[in-house]
This record gives structure tokens, sequence and C-alpha cells, in this order.
């Protein structure tokens, strides 16, 4: 798993709510392997592409000055819905390192701290604050600095964020969380061990 | 000692340790769900990282995304990357030792219809899948959610990192009006508590119009747990839930089963436990639902009128609801019984169990539909079941076409899909834009109602539809 320690970059504002990861990753693509080449493609692939193929131009992400973007910036339930995972793989095939939003769906949330991205949670003023900010000036950079548990915008401290400490750790280190639970394996032979016996017998 | 809910109880049983930091329990996990559409991606990670399956035997691979609702042969379906998935679930579950009932296997079907169905899934167990709707299970009284991308640590570990999850109880009393059905009732609750209502929540289905309920339209119930944002729904187990699982393939027999019992009748919430968040609703009241907009939150009895944004002060709801309105072609105002449909489909891991194609086929009988209408069972036991019934020819006679178990066109991924800007009276889980292909349009509905919608073309009560008619 990519670390993640500071990250500055280019952000994208995304101003809908109830962005689901169908939205995220239309379930037709879902059959394609992380390896497939034109996986940057599916992201948020009804949203950016028309049916043949070209470029919805009112949809912000494929306004040139938005197309590094590595930040998203998005509203209230974000990533709810599907529990897919590949939505995660598919905003970190685009290069997406963090997504910014009043709350997330449960699942999303966790699929993205185990595959090196770093969902942020900011006050919904906060967030609706910052799109305008964006939107207005799209070429100033975010900045994450996950040590600090700050966020800036333009150089300058925009919030401050939490972030549950493990999963903190684990972002910085780049750890995968099965080797991790794995230091465990007596506690959980055991725990098995008394649980067939008391609780099940199959 | 202090009174517990059902969720508590579970918990405290598979709790192996908690971590302080992080604050999130190491939970012992009785049995995993992997489909087709997912669990390539825990695989390839197993092996990337150089872990093994710790208990097969507790695993089970069902192919249900990229099934082909016209054949049970793998060979017959013409994408190349939905064979492979198919082919890749065996290949891995026969490498591992791993359960695995493929496209052939009498026990296939949607994951969430074959735990059930097979007695896997059993009260107080915790069973996961890498898939939302895994909250489907929770209606036998097992604590099941999806995990999105956990189930390669579920392969190696038999465990799972769970913060515990704040409690909600939705009480349903009252006794439902006839062809008021388990989606009407879900459907219900999810636009009393919306689409974001129960994030970071369980939630116990309880009341007395919940226990009324048969085993199978429970699960119905808690199928739709997490578009309400909840990541498991359960209700409590009792005789009912007993009954449904004595004698399946993989319920626990004989002294077994007896010792079980006495485990599963304390299950059950104390008197007295306490809830993060209380709803009550009644049931008396609940008319048919419809969903007319993008979340399942944005449903209405059928008797309603669409809303209008420029009654709504909350600038994001408005945007929202425009945005709904304008992508599902519907105009403030119009009635829902005055909307023309394309077609429809019955099926589901929400409504394809026998007795959801029961009752549609009462209605449809002696019918033609008169909008083309797909109908695929749960799974191949349902199919068998409803085909020794009679149910098949009911559907046929009328129009429908009697396809094989699978998602099918709740998700359109195995090839089944709704036209852009094409509108399906639907008895599946989601009506997000885009979900049963690009640009359709999906009403939620009941079996019954969805029967009813392919008889006249539109949305419609299916009480007046069958007023005249003997068995109600």
């Amino acid at each position: 798993m990519k670390s993640f320690k500071l990250h500055e970059g280019l952000a994208f504002p995304l101003d809908a709510i109830n962005v689901d990861t169908d939205q995220i990753l239309p379930a037709r693509f879902l059959q394609k392997r992380r390896s497939d080449p034109n996986y940057a493609t599916y992201l948020f692939h009804d949203l950016r592409f028309d049916k043949d193929g070209s470029e919805k131009i009112d949809f912000l992400l494929n306004d040139p000055i938005y197309k590094n973007a590595t930040i998203i910036v998005g509203n209230s339930n974000f990533g709810g819905g599907s529990s897919r995972e590949a939505a995660v793989f598919a905003l970190e095939a685009f290069g997406i390192r963090s997504v910014i939003a009043p709350n997330f769906g449960d699942i999303f949330f966790n699929n993205c701290l185990k595959n090196g991205i770093l969902p942020v949670v900011l006050p919904k003023t906060k967030t609706d604050q910052l799109r305008t900010l964006l939107h207005n000036n799209p070429e100033n950079n975010l900045t994450i600095d996950l040590v600090k548990q700050t966020l800036s915008y333009a150089g300058d401290i925009f919030d401050h964020f939490n972030i549950n400490p493990t999963a903190k750790h684990n972002l910085m280190m780049g750890l995968g969380q099965i080797g991790l639970t794995m230091k465990h394996s007596k506690v959980i032979d055991d725990f098995e061990l008394e649980y067939r016996a008391n609780i099940r017998a199959k | 000692m202090t009174p517990r809910t059902i969720v508590d109880k579970i918990w405290d049983d598979h709790e192996i340790l908690v971590d302080p930091v992080s604050e999130e329990s190491l939970l012992y996990v009785d049995n995993l769900f992997l489909t087709d559409s997912s669990s390539f991606h825990a695989f390839d990670q197993l092996e990337k990282e150089g872990f093994t399956v710790r208990r097969p035997k507790q695993i089970f691979g069902v192919p249900d995304h990229f099934a082909s609702s016209m054949s049970r042969k793998v060979l017959d379906i013409t994408d190349p990357d939905r064979a492979a998935r198919i082919e890749d679930l065996e290949k891995y579950c026969k490498k591992w030792g791993i359960n695995h009932f493929g496209l052939e296997d009498p026990r296939m079907g949607i994951t969430h219809v074959v735990g059930p169905e097979q007695g896997i899934t059993q009260p107080g167990k915790i069973v996961l899948c890498g898939d939302s709707h895994t909250s489907t299970h929770g209606g036998l009284g097992a604590l099941a959610f999806g995990i999105g991308g956990q189930s390669g640590h579920v392969l190696a570990t038999q465990c799972l990192w769970q913060k515990k999850l704040k409690q909600m109880r939705v009480t349903v009393a009252g006794k439902r009006q006839p062809l008021i059905t388990a989606k009407d009732i879900v459907l219900s609750i999810v636009s009393t508590i919306g689409a974001g209502g129960a994030f970071g929540h369980t939630i116990e289905y309880a009341g007395e119009t919940i226990t009324s309920l048969s085993v199978e339209e429970r699960l119905t119930v808690c199928n739709m747990t997490i578009e309400a944002g909840g990541r498991a729904g359960i209700i409590a187990p009792d005789q009912a839930t007993f009954d449904y699982l004595n004698g399946r393939e993989f319920a626990p027999k004989g002294m077994t089963w007896n010792k079980v019992l006495e485990y599963w009748k304390n299950l059950p919430t104390d008197p007295g436990a306490v809830f993060d968040t209380e709803i009550v609703l009644d049931a008396e009241n609940i008319e048919p639902m419809v969903s007319w907009g993008n979340t399942a939150e944005e449903t209405l009895p059928i008797s309603g009128f669409i809303p209008d944004p420029a009654l709504v002060e909350d600038a994001d709801r408005r945007e929202s609801l425009k945005r709904a309105l304008d992508y599902m072609g519907l105009n403030p105002g119009m009635k829902m019984i005055d909307i023309e449909i394309d077609q429809v489909f019955i099926g589901s891991c929400t409504n394809g169990r026998l007795e959801d194609l029961r009752a549609a086929a009462q209605i449809v009988k002696g019918y033609k539909a008169a909008v083309p209408a797909l109908i695929t069972p749960g799974s191949n036991l349902v199919r068998a079941t409803a085909e020794a019934e009679g149910l098949d020819q009911i559907f046929k006679d009328a129009g429908f076409k009697w396809g094989e178990a699978g998602c099918s066109m709740c998700v359109g991924m195995n090839g089944d899909v709704v036209g852009a800007n094409k509108r399906c009276a639907s008895t599946s889980n989601r009506n997000f834009v885009g979900r049963q292909g690009a640009g359709s349009r999906t009403h939620l509905l009941s079996p019954v109602m969805a029967a009813a919608a392919a008889i006249t073309g539109r949305l419609t009560d299916v009480r007046e539809l069958t007023k005249n008619m003997e068995f109600i």
C-alpha cells in the first residue's frame, strides 16, 4: 500500500450530494482487472463521457484545469451505496490521493484507508467553503499534512481534521492489514478453539 | 447484568480483542461469501502478499453477478471478462478448498438468497461478503454486513477489524393492509429515516409487524438496510426462524441442533436494552410504495405526486432533486400513477425468493404483460420449486421472459440492462443513476406492484387493479 504523509496537489470540487459508488465506478466495469491500462478512464465514467465516448463539457473534471487533480472535495454522503472496492481502485488509477467530504459511506471510507487514499471528514460549512474557493481559484494547491492533521489552501492553514490513530499510523507507514493481524495469531487460535467448543459445534 | 441488544450479544461472543488505540474490535467471522464480481481482487491480494486461506470450509463462493439469465453454461457467456471472472472464482475456490456452488449446481443463486436457503446463515453468526446487500442475512438473526475490500483479510485470518457501530431500533407496529408487502414496509422505513439516516448504525427491526413477517419477508426488510446507510439489519430469531432453518443442508443436525437452539433462544435483545436511536412506525398507514428518484429515500406512496424542487429550502437538496427529476424525466406535480413504464424486472436479493414469485404470479395470472418483462428467480432452487408449482407457466403465458437465477437486471452486470432513458419498474434495491444500465430510469417497488405495472404498462396501484379479483 502506498504510504501517505504529506500531499500537495490540485483539487477538484464535486458539488453533488449522494455521489454513490455506482457513479464513481459504474457496475459494468467491475469485471475489469486493475491491470487494465484504461482503468483510470472508468472513474466517474458516465458523468465524464457521453455515449459516443466524447467528454461531457459540463462535468468539471473534463476542464483541463482539473485534469491533474489529485484531491476531490465532495459533499454529503460521498461513496455511499455498493461496497465495491474497485471504486477506490478507479480513484487510485486516476491518481487521487485524498477525498474530502462532510461524511462518507462507511464501507467506502474503510476501502479508502485500506488502499492508501486518505478520506478527510470536515464540517459541511468547511467543505462548502472550500469548494467555492476551488471553483473561483482552481489553480491553487491544497496541502494535506497527515502528520499534523492539517489541510492548507494556497499555503495557508484552512482547517484541522481528525483521524483514527491506528488508521493514521498504517497510512503513514503504508502497512497492509493482514500482516498486522497475523501478529495476533496465537490469540486468534485460542479464541477459535474455545469458540468452536462453546458456541458452535460445527 | 446490563441488558444487551442482540447485536451486543453477537459482538461479545465474537470479540477476540480490542485495539486500545483505534478502539476497533478484532471479530471472529463464521462465514464469508465470495461473489464473482469482487473476490478476484481478494485472491490477487492474498497471492501477492503470500498468505493462505485459514478456514476454507467456512467460505462459500457463488458466481451471481455475471451469471447469464439465458443459460447455465459458462461457454454461453460471450463477454470474455465476465466468463473469466466466473471461471476465476471456481479456480480459486478449487485451489484453496473453498465451498463453491457453480452455475449448474442446484444450490447456486444470488449469494444473499443462497446463504439463508442452504442454512449456512444462522442466528448469532457473523456473516460477511464483499457486497453491501449482505445485510439481508440479518433476517435470520445473524450479524451480517458488507465489507468491501476486506475479503482478503478475512480469507487469510477468518477475522475482521471493526469498530463497534451505533445501534438503531426501528419498531413497526400495527396490522398492514392487504397487498402491502415487506418491500413497502422497508421502502417506507428508508424514506422516513433517509438515505443517510442510519450511517454508522446497525438497525434492529422489531415490533409486531416485523415479528409477523415470514422469514423470507424479513430477509427483504434487512436487505435494504444499506439504502438508509446502515451497515447491518437484524431481526431477532424466533420459532419461525428455527422452523425455517430446520433440515436445511448446512443447518446443525441432531444433538448439535438442540444445543444451538438453546443458544439461539437467548439471542433476542433483553428488555431495557438501550439503543442510540429509536424510530417508531405505524404499518396500518403504509401504502404500496414506489421510488421516483435516485435514492431509495426518494420514494412515495403510489397515490403520491412528484415533488417540486421550488418548495425545497435546502440548496443542496433542491439541486439534488432537480438533478433527479431531470435524470428520471419527470415533472413536479405529476401523479405517480400517470408514469408510463417501458419494462419490468422481477428478481434480485431483495425480491427473488419463492414467496415473491408466488405473489407476483397471483397478480399476473390470466393477464398479458403490456411491456417487456423479465423475471429471474433468486436461486436455481427457487427456480426449480417455482417450476414444480407451475409459476413459470403463468409468467410465460403472460408474456414474461423466465430467466435463470442471478443478480441480472438489478445491477446489469450480466448484460441484462435497461436502455438509456428507458423506465423500468423493478423489484430490486437501488434506483441510483445508471444502476440498471447507463441512463436507465428505475422505479423500485414490490413484486405485486411490479406485476401490476407489467399488466397496465404504467405505475399502478395493485389494490385498484385487483379490486374485483377473488383471492384478495
